[in-house]
């Protein structure tokens, strides 16, 4: 379990995230959603240690964060940003590999390679392992760095934005795969998403926030409603249920 | 595979350079000769080795491709300092003299200019490129523009003592000094060789190395110092050479396209050794010692370095 305690970041002297208290469940996918600038991203990267807390604290099960060993760390809890601009040029299955490092420091074993392979597997993409990064499309690439996500084979996958620039069919697959991860694996996924019907179809629980703090939070059912969005996003969206699927109908809204 | 095979075939073209400057036309008494020759050689292989091993660890400690620790003005640093000796204590002082304490005092303030210009690298995420190559160039103006001031006031005897302090030669390397550099250097290397696979994982950026368990900011901050300290031996040992960090890593990079730093590192530093030794060289056997080294190697440098630049920035625009 990962517990957010009043945490806070000031950028200068505005807060972009305003003593928040979270709380993520293991074996669910928690998405946080919100209006740009909410500090959904802030808040993310200071949960993986990626930005340093004003004040508050990160607790993993029971452990200060800031307290636990970087290698140890990244055994746990994995985090994939939505830039990933390198200088070198590696193929996907170098990038991939890069996932064990924690495990071996650079040096393969063959239980390394094993993961290497199911990822690649997993992530459908052992026809390309050999191709360069460079050469492949937006969802190829995403597709890559998950894979070296899932071959690092923590208990919390924290992913910020992976839907961005992507279209539906790659959009889909991606959460589809998220949601085995956590049905099939055990996994703990925590995403932040900007487009709500997604998070409304696959996420567990939302929190939501806005301004820095958090304005709801709970499972998916309670939050995707036309009052809790309303105070969410100031704007009315008629929620309509297809399929089973709660779809929120925010095109041509007023606000 | 193919990368083992290009890095034999420059180890080969190094090997070739070595024994032909050791070799070729040897007038006087070979006894004479060889161990200076040999004693040139070794300098020339510490300096290309220091230079190319740090650059390639700063930048990627930096992520990026065309600031070095000298285009940001470490070189300038060591030109005010000597000059600052010459001009305040005179040619016959200790610092001058004693080539060990001046070999220190070099060294201990160019890494604590260092230090402190890393403080501005250091928020780096916050600053494009072209800004803190523009600190660096401000600052090594700066710095040039006092050196230059001092050495129209000072005495001209000084004057020309000082010059050949602040030129990179090889024809006048003092033994001793090579000995404690090459110290200096097996020392980084025993470091560079426990980080190795920590730099190659630097090179995915900063946020996917943290991800991977890499102690960023502990990593970046003692690459910086090893660079600065190893910059600051290779300068006192022979002098400035401003751009030749830039044109072997660079060339490394092309060369051997991969991530892994044990087979990049290894590639500039023979670069390096193919360069310096085999224009050193050329300088003495072609150009007859009309030119030298140094303004060779930053002619083609700043060369190769505004063509690096301009083809940033189109691939940013």
């Amino acid at each position: 379990m990962i517990q957010v305690k009043e945490l806070s970041k000031f950028f200068g002297k505005k807060a972009v995230v305003d003593n928040v208290s979270v709380t993520i469940e293991t074996g669910k996918i928690t998405s946080f959603i919100g209006p740009n600038g909410a500090g959904k991203s802030t808040l993310l990267s200071m949960v993986s240690r990626l930005l340093n807390a004003d004040t508050g604290e990160v607790l993993l099960d029971t452990n200060d964060v800031r307290r636990i060993k970087s290698d140890e760390f990244a055994k746990r809890v994995s985090i994939l940003k939505q830039s990933n601009f390198m200088n070198v040029r590696l193929t996907i299955r170098e990038l991939v590999s890069f996932g064990r490092y924690p495990y071996s420091k650079g040096r393969l074993t063959n239980e390394d390679i094993k993961y290497v392979d199911q990822a690649l597997e997993y992530m459908n993409l052992i026809d390309i392992q050999h191709s360069y990064l460079d050469e492949l499309s937006g969802g190829q690439r995403q597709r890559a760095f998950i894979a070296m996500v899932i071959a690092q084979d923590t208990d919390y996958v924290l992913l910020d934005e992976p839907l961005n620039n992507l279209d539906m069919k790659h959009s889909v697959q991606i959460m589809k795969i998220l949601r085995k991860l956590v049905d099939e694996l055990g996994k703990t996924v925590v995403i932040v998403l900007h487009d709500i019907n997604f998070a409304s179809v696959y996420s567990d629980r939302i929190v939501a926030l806005k301004d820095g703090r958090v304005v709801k939070e709970g499972p998916t059912d309670e939050i995707i409603n036309s009052d809790a969005l309303k105070q969410i996003y100031d704007m009315d969206i008629p929620v309509q249920e297809q399929n089973g699927c709660r779809i929120c109908v925010y095109f041509n809204s007023h606000s | 595979m193919r990368n083992s095979v290009k890095l034999i075939l420059l180890a080969v073209i190094a090997i070739v350079c070595i024994l032909l400057y050791a070799f070729y036309d040897i007038k006087g008494g070979f006894s004479y000769a060889f161990p200076r020759r040999l004693i040139k050689i070794f300098a020339m292989s510490i300096t290309g080795i220091a230079i190319a091993y740090s650059t390639v660890v700063f930048q990627t400690i930096t992520h990026n491709r065309i600031l070095t620790p000298s285009v940001m003005g470490l070189d300038s640093m060591y030109q005010v300092v000597q000059t600052c000796i010459y001009f305040f204590l005179g040619s016959t002082s200790i610092l001058v003299i004693n080539k060990y304490l001046n070999f220190t005092i070099s060294i201990v303030l160019m890494v604590l200019f260092a230090l402190i210009l890393y403080r501005f690298l250091f928020r780096a995420d916050k600053f494009p490129i072209y800004f803190l190559l523009l600190v660096g160039m401000v600052l090594g103006t700066l710095l040039g523009s006092a050196t230059t001031f001092l050495q129209v006031l000072i005495d001209p005897n000084e004057y020309l003592n000082l010059q050949s302090k602040l030129f990179a030669s090889f024809s006048k390397v003092n033994a001793d000094l090579v000995w404690v550099a090459f110290a200096i250097l097996i020392v980084a290397f025993i470091y560079g060789f426990k980080i190795m696979r920590q730099l190659d994982v630097m090179s995915l950026g900063r946020e996917n190395a943290i991800n991977l368990g890499v102690n960023y900011d502990r990593l970046v901050m003692n690459v910086l110092v090893l660079s600065a300290i190893l910059i600051a031996t290779s300068t006192a040992l022979v002098g400035p050479i401003t751009f030749l960090g830039l044109i072997v890593a660079n060339l490394s990079y092309q060369y051997l396209p991969t991530y892994k730093h044990s087979v990049l590192i290894a590639g500039a530093s023979l670069i390096s050794i193919i360069a310096l030794v085999g224009g050193q060289f050329i300088v003495e056997h072609i150009f007859e010692l009309s030119t030298t080294l140094s303004v060779i190697i930053n002619f083609i440098g700043g060369i190769y370095f505004i063509y690096l630049l301009l083809r940033e920035s189109r691939a940013a625009g």
